[in-house]
């Protein structure tokens, strides 16, 4: 009698597990007036929600935006979940996604995206490198949002000290800035750099001269001369102590608060976190990145982080998300002149950056049109191409310099080992 | 068909019914997805493009340099870390049964206070405490010792993180050990005492041999619980220096979210981590249990 119960229970028990997997909700498609939107940021892309929710009422009076903050990680973990189940219920209308994550997940989960070709915003209007991001095989996925532009932040009173100015600094290359940071290390003892994160730094002078790490459909790692400079570079910074890499990011963001670095190099958006210490103003200047010498297509540009807006496939009234999308962060100037005033978001709406808020000089950098220097900064940006391997390129990549900066490891085998790690990673 | 059931009958059907709704639960929330996971580490290829391909998942486990560093990691952490926290354990449970230590209480919540806490926020607690400029090396800088920068050195940086487990899980270990002692008759030490036995003698004879099915227990739990080792790798080193940290929980993390994503490698280095507490526990339990 127990075996045939037990039995008869494990068979049901398996017969519910089939049809739980089997049963699936068909929702009634309801046009609304409100839309979902995941971001992450209260202080950058929140904001930018809410002021456009604003600009679309004065039209619809009758919409809503329901904002809803994720970390950016947790938003890639949901789709890649509700994509996995195969349903998208869970999902919001509109989400923001880092520009580094697109081409990963157009390649591993094209479902979760609603194209935005027909949503009448005319992309030719944002700075094609960016919107390059979020664009595959000619379909675009993504409404470009933050300029995420190299700078590099120096501190004008502490230069000063060892008999430096501002234009030491600005637009050089590689060895006079080694030379003047040197100086300035000797005048003062403060580090001239400062960052979180290894391989960022390598990642941004690698993008400063074009030399992508993924070339017609294979990893191009181990031969990458630029990169084995970059590397190179970054080795010296540690080694001549003219920059320390914090692993937490409250102590890197404090480093340079607190004037234990005199500058550092970062996507621009770190310009919110610099102006917070308040006590420093007029103290900072901002120049771009030092170039790379002897290499063809070196710049002074490169371009670290940013995101772009996505309408997912789960969207219940596509027409209301591409209308909403194209009538204020797609076409709308007084939108992201409010931004940057309030919130320091840099456009790359290519109208917006024309106007005349961008031209105003800013107090806390001694009156420098940082604004609008680093629109020109962003125009000068070569493109970089991960594939749609960003992560493992960039996991090897760590690992690379993390063995050559601890270990001594020889450069050119960790660039090696680097380019097996990742086609093996590839590889399936 | 009106035939009555017997006693023993409708009492089983009463006592399957009450099991029922659990069974079903862990049924539909464990074992299938187990038994999913398990079917998956033999595709390859996602929805559309899946197809069997045998072992060839295994197989490239151990064509894998992360794996392998990421396994090598995990079986550090265990093999250091599981007996040292077990005998501080046990050593902390005999203090504190002592009838005649004053403020017991006291001491067994502070010591078990760590495992109320959460994994993340314990995490970040020792990352500041192990900072470059946090509290241990300006400890250090005290008496004269140069600051280890923690997280970027291979070394130190698993040392941390053995540190990290021990504090968060000795007390926990602890519980049970108490609980253990408190069963053992106080009649045998006394006997053992009048005998002429000293206390290191009553700790091996005695205390040990008779806690035995509770150390089998922790070892058991806490093998399983460093081969899974998530949070600490994850929330206290991000697996770094390079890769010097990384738990082959995390590694399947970042193989499904972070990198390009293979459920199918992913769910292949799963049900090796089940195979090997299957067999630890197993030897465990061979080892660990002589009963007759």
């Amino acid at each position: 009698m127990k075996k045939i119960l037990a039995v008869a229970l494990i068979a049901l028990m398996a017969l519910t597990a089939v049809f739980a997997n089997g049963a699936k909700e068909s929702a009634p498609a309801e046009k609304t007036n409100t839309l979902t939107v995941w971001a992450w940021d209260p202080n950058f892309n929140i904001p930018a929600l809410i002021e456009a929710e604003k600009i679309y009422q004065e039209t619809h009076p009758d919409f809503k935006l329901n904002i809803v903050e994720n970390p950016s990680k947790d938003i890639e973990v949901k789709f890649v979940t509700a994509d996995q189940a195969g349903d998208y219920s869970t999902l919001p209308d509109i989400f923001l996604m880092q520009d580094n994550s697109y081409q990963k997940f157009i390649a591993n989960y094209p479902g979760i995206f609603t194209t935005l070709d027909d949503s009448g915003i005319n992309f030719a209007d944002f700075a094609a490198g960016k919107s390059a991001m979020s664009t595959a095989n000619g379909k675009h996925y993504g409404v470009p949002f933050d300029n995420g532009a190299v700078i590099m932040p120096i501190r004008t009173d502490i230069i000063a000290k060892a008999g430096l100015t501002v234009a030491d600094f600005d637009g050089v290359t590689w060895s006079q800035f080694f030379e003047n940071a040197t100086k300035v290390k000797k005048a003062t003892g403060i580090d001239m750099l400062t960052t979180s994160g290894g391989s960022e730094i390598v990642l941004m002078i690698l993008q400063s001269a074009g030399a992508s790490p993924y070339v017609n459909g294979k990893v191009n790692i181990e031969n990458n001369a630029v990169l084995e400079e970059a590397i190179k570079i970054y080795a010296r910074l540690i080694k001549e102590g003219l920059m320390t890499d914090y692993t937490d990011w409250d102590q890197y963001i404090a480093s340079f608060n607190t004037g234990k670095a005199a500058g550092l190099i970062q996507g621009n958006w770190i310009i919110s976190s610099i102006t917070a210490a308040a006590d420093q103003s007029g103290k900072w200047a901002v120049v771009p990145l030092p170039k790379l010498e002897g290499v063809a297509g070196a710049t002074n540009f490169s371009n670290s982080g940013g995101a772009s807006w996505a309408v997912s496939s789960a969207c219940k009234n596509k027409e209301l998300a591409f209308d909403f999308l194209k009538t204020t962060l797609g076409s709308n100037t007084a939108l992201y002149d409010t931004l940057l005033v309030n919130n320091g978001v840099i456009t790359t709406y290519l109208p917006a950056a024309k106007s005349s808020k961008y031209q105003d000089p800013v107090e806390f950098f001694g009156g420098q049109k940082v604004y609008s220097d680093i629109v020109s900064y962003a125009n000068g940006v070569p493109t970089c191409d991960f594939g749609s391997y960003y992560n493992d390129i960039r996991s090897a990549i760590t690992d690379a310099i993390t063995n050559v900066v601890q270990k001594g490891a020889d450069v050119k085998a960790e660039m090696k080992k680097a380019q097996e790690a990742v086609e093996f990673a590839i590889g399936g | 068909m009106t035939k009555k059931l017997t006693l023993e009958k409708r009492q089983n059907l009463i006592g399957w019914a009450i099991l029922l709704p659990a069974t079903l639960l862990i049924f539909i929330f464990c074992f299938y997805p187990m038994l999913q996971a398990i079917l998956l580490s033999f595709k390859r290829g996602n929805n559309a493009s899946e197809r069997w391909v045998g072992f060839q998942n295994y197989t490239r486990l151990f064509k894998d340099k992360v794996f392998l560093e990421c396994l090598f990691n995990t079986v550090f952490y265990f093999v250091i870390q599981v007996p040292i926290m077990l005998v501080l354990a046990l050593i902390l449970a005999q203090l504190l049964n002592n009838p005649k230590l004053k403020g017991k209480g006291i001491f067994r919540t502070m010591i078990f206070l760590p495992c109320a806490t959460s994994l993340v926020s314990y995490s970040m607690i020792f990352k500041s405490l192990f900072a470059s400029n946090g509290f241990i090396n300006t400890m250090l800088s005290w008496i004269n010792i140069a600051p280890i920068d923690w997280f970027n050195k291979t070394w130190p940086a698993r040392f941390v993180v053995i540190i990290a487990l021990v504090w968060r899980w000795t007390g926990y270990n602890m519980v049970f050990y108490i609980a253990g002692l408190q069963n053992i008759e106080n009649s045998i030490y006394e006997a053992a005492t009048i005998d002429g036995c000293g206390a290191y003698k009553k700790f091996t004879k005695i205390t040990i041999p008779l806690l035995k099915p509770t150390i089998l227990l922790t070892a058991i739990m806490s093998t399983s619980g460093t081969l899974q080792l998530f949070d600490e790798s994850v929330n206290l080193t991000a697996g770094g220096p390079g890769k010097a940290t990384m738990t082959l929980a995390h590694y399947i993390y970042s193989t499904t979210f972070e990198n390009t994503p293979n459920f199918n490698y992913a769910a292949a280095i799963s049900v090796f981590i089940l195979v090997c507490i299957s067999i630890l526990s197993f030897i465990q339990m061979k080892v660990g249990d002589k009963r007759d």
